[in-house]
């Protein structure tokens, strides 16, 4: 099924020809794993929050599972569809226990009593937040505040979460507990992940990578395709992970290696190339 | 200024349920003119360990001294350390308040330097704004808000170094910019560290920074300092990183895979180093089998 479709959206934020998102067609299938890469400015905020009509198109359309983010009546479905994590995790919790914090979305959206207590059961187990329960969030490490708002977003039970940038200001372990989180979550829970960031090394866990520049989707492929694309990519400023540009420098002096994207995968080639014959 | 710590200790709430002792003992000279890096995982002590430096946590415990200044002693010059010892914490753009940009960056400078005048502040903001690639011209009477996330970044960092302190301290610069606006930063960092500031600072999670821009590292953990010294240094025990819990850059960690299947690499870890090291080993083996 097809959880998110793009058809010719265009936003400007100021209603003039500034196009944030310039005329972007895009579908995302249910149970894909999509990182979206870009400079700074290149539209992927945007095109993450028309996703879950917090934003509504300047022209175009955008549905989500079939419905239309115009749609007034919808918007409602849409949000508790589409579950959006943002990056600071300090303006992202609003009551002073980690369960309350949980426990805020479903409330608000009428979930029943008993039903909310099975949610955040639900919840604290998928980011794996059990023992903290009774915590206060503003004392959690970063990546722990991060793994409570993924869990308050789970609440709502979507089927569709939103990273934008949600690793961007936690420090290496914080990331991949998060990211481990959200892994987990598509493997497992089959959620359809649209993964905002500026880390290569992110990207690869993704089963899909679209590239924007200028509000455009400028590439679209699977991350080690597109990587392999470098000149390419370099246009659009963006660097290959280290790994692929110490490959990529290699192949120019005529070694011959095959490409890698991690540090295991460059030692793999590195050594078939040093130790053959 | 010589930065030299002895046996820093500080504690947080101290006699209260939540006392937690950040510094357990650091010793760390840093010496004019290096551009050092400073690693280490959350809670590890080393964004407390900065704070000391211009004075932002008083001294408890230990001795610091940073160039003539003592501060250990109470009379010591705090104001005039500030003005010397420029600070910029993690997303400074979070800091911006001014109505406009040329406003902004005057503040530090009115509040350190009394008694300037208007022309000479002006002048001042005006090259701090260029160092920074900013155009004076363009962006003074713009609303720092109305900038892009780089730019406000930039406008921060002017608003310090408006002063030109002889040491920059900054807490994790790049985070949260593309990939591009990191390298360019980090130019902008060595443009600088090379006229008036002698000093730079960074606290960072990148390894593969430390490793590209660092003249020397030291590795904050629990407190204490685990490890000192150059980056090629502090990354060939990429091993021992990996068990404090922190990341190596890719070179190290690749590197310490090849040792591993009997391929020594001596290398600094920057990509650039490690491709040309690896060649030379290629083309040894090229030539030796020929």
């Amino acid at each position: 099924m097809e959880a998110v479709r793009f058809e010719n959206v265009k936003y400007s934020y100021r209603g003039d020809e500034a196009f944030a998102v310039n005329g972007v067609s895009l579908s995302i299938e249910e149970g894909q794993f999509v990182a979206v890469l870009g400079r700074n400015g290149s539209g992927k905020s945007t095109l993450a929050k028309l996703i879950n009509a917090l934003l509504e198109p300047t022209s175009g359309r955008v549905t989500v599972f079939g419905m239309d983010t115009l749609d007034a009546k919808k918007t409602f479905e849409i949000r508790k569809s589409a579950g959006m994590v943002f990056q600071n995790p300090d303006n992202q919790t609003v009551a002073s226990v980690v369960e309350d914090d949980i426990a805020f979305g479903p409330e608000n959206i009428g979930v029943p009593r008993e039903e909310i207590g099975r949610r955040i059961e639900f919840a604290l187990d998928a980011v794996g937040m059990q023992a903290f329960r009774k915590a206060t969030p503003s004392r959690l490490s970063g990546g722990q505040k991060q793994r409570v708002a993924i869990a308050g977003v789970l609440a709502i039970l979507p089927r569709i979460l939103i990273l934008d940038e949600s690793t961007a200001m936690l420090d290496p372990k914080g990331r991949r507990e998060v990211m481990e989180v959200v892994k987990k979550l598509n493997r497992e829970q089959k959620m359809t992940v649209l993964l905002i960031t500026h880390f290569m090394d992110e990207a690869l866990e993704a089963e899909r990578a679209v590239v924007m520049h200028r509000g455009e989707v400028v590439m679209d492929g699977a991350p080690e395709e597109i990587f392999a694309r470098s000149d390419e990519l370099e246009s659009y400023n963006l660097t290959l992970p280290r790994a692929a540009a110490v490959c990529k420098r290699l192949q120019r002096e005529g070694m011959p290696v095959g490409n890698a994207f991690t540090a295991e995968e460059l030692a793999e080639v590195l050594c078939a190339s040093l130790q053959r014959g | 200024m010589r930065i030299v710590a002895k046996g820093l200790t500080y504690t947080y709430d101290p006699k209260s349920p939540f006392a937690a002792q950040a510094l357990k003992g650091v010793d760390l000279t840093i010496e004019e003119g290096e551009f050092f890096g400073i690693i280490g995982h959350t809670g590890s002590g080393k964004s407390t360990f900065v704070q000391h430096l211009n004075a932002l946590i008083r001294l408890t415990g230990g001795a610091l001294k940073v160039g003539d200044y003592d501060l250990s002693d109470k009379k010591c010059r705090f104001i005039e350390l500030r003005g010397k010892v420029g600070m910029v914490f993690q997303y400074p753009e979070y800091q911006l308040f001014a109505e406009t940009v040329e406003k902004d960056v005057a503040f530090g400078l009115k509040n350190f330097r009394k008694g300037m005048r208007e022309e000479e502040i002006s002048a001042a903001v005006q090259e701090a704004l260029e160092t920074v690639g900013l155009n004076y011209a363009a962006v003074k009477d713009a609303s720092p808000f109305e900038l892009s996330g780089g730019q406000k970044r930039r406008v921060a960092i002017a608003g310090v170094i408006v002063t030109r302190p002889e040491v920059l301290i900054l807490d994790e610069p790049a985070a949260g910019l593309d990939p591009l606006g990191k390298q360019e930063l980090m130019q902008l960092l060595h443009s600088i560290h090379g006229s008036w500031c002698k000093t730079v600072i960074i606290v960072s999670h990148d390894m593969d920074e430390i490793a590209e821009n660092c003249t020397r590292a030291a590795v904050f953990s629990e407190g204490r300092i685990a490890m000192e010294g150059t980056p090629a240094e502090i990354f060939r025990r990429a091993d021992e990183l990996l068990a404090l819990g922190l990341d190596v850059p890719t070179t190290a960690k690749c590197a310490m895979l090849l040792r591993g299947r009997g391929i020594d690499i001596d290398t600094d870890f920057t990509c650039e180093d490690f491709a040309e090291k690896v060649l030379a080993l290629w083309r040894a083996k090229e030539g030796g089998d020929a």
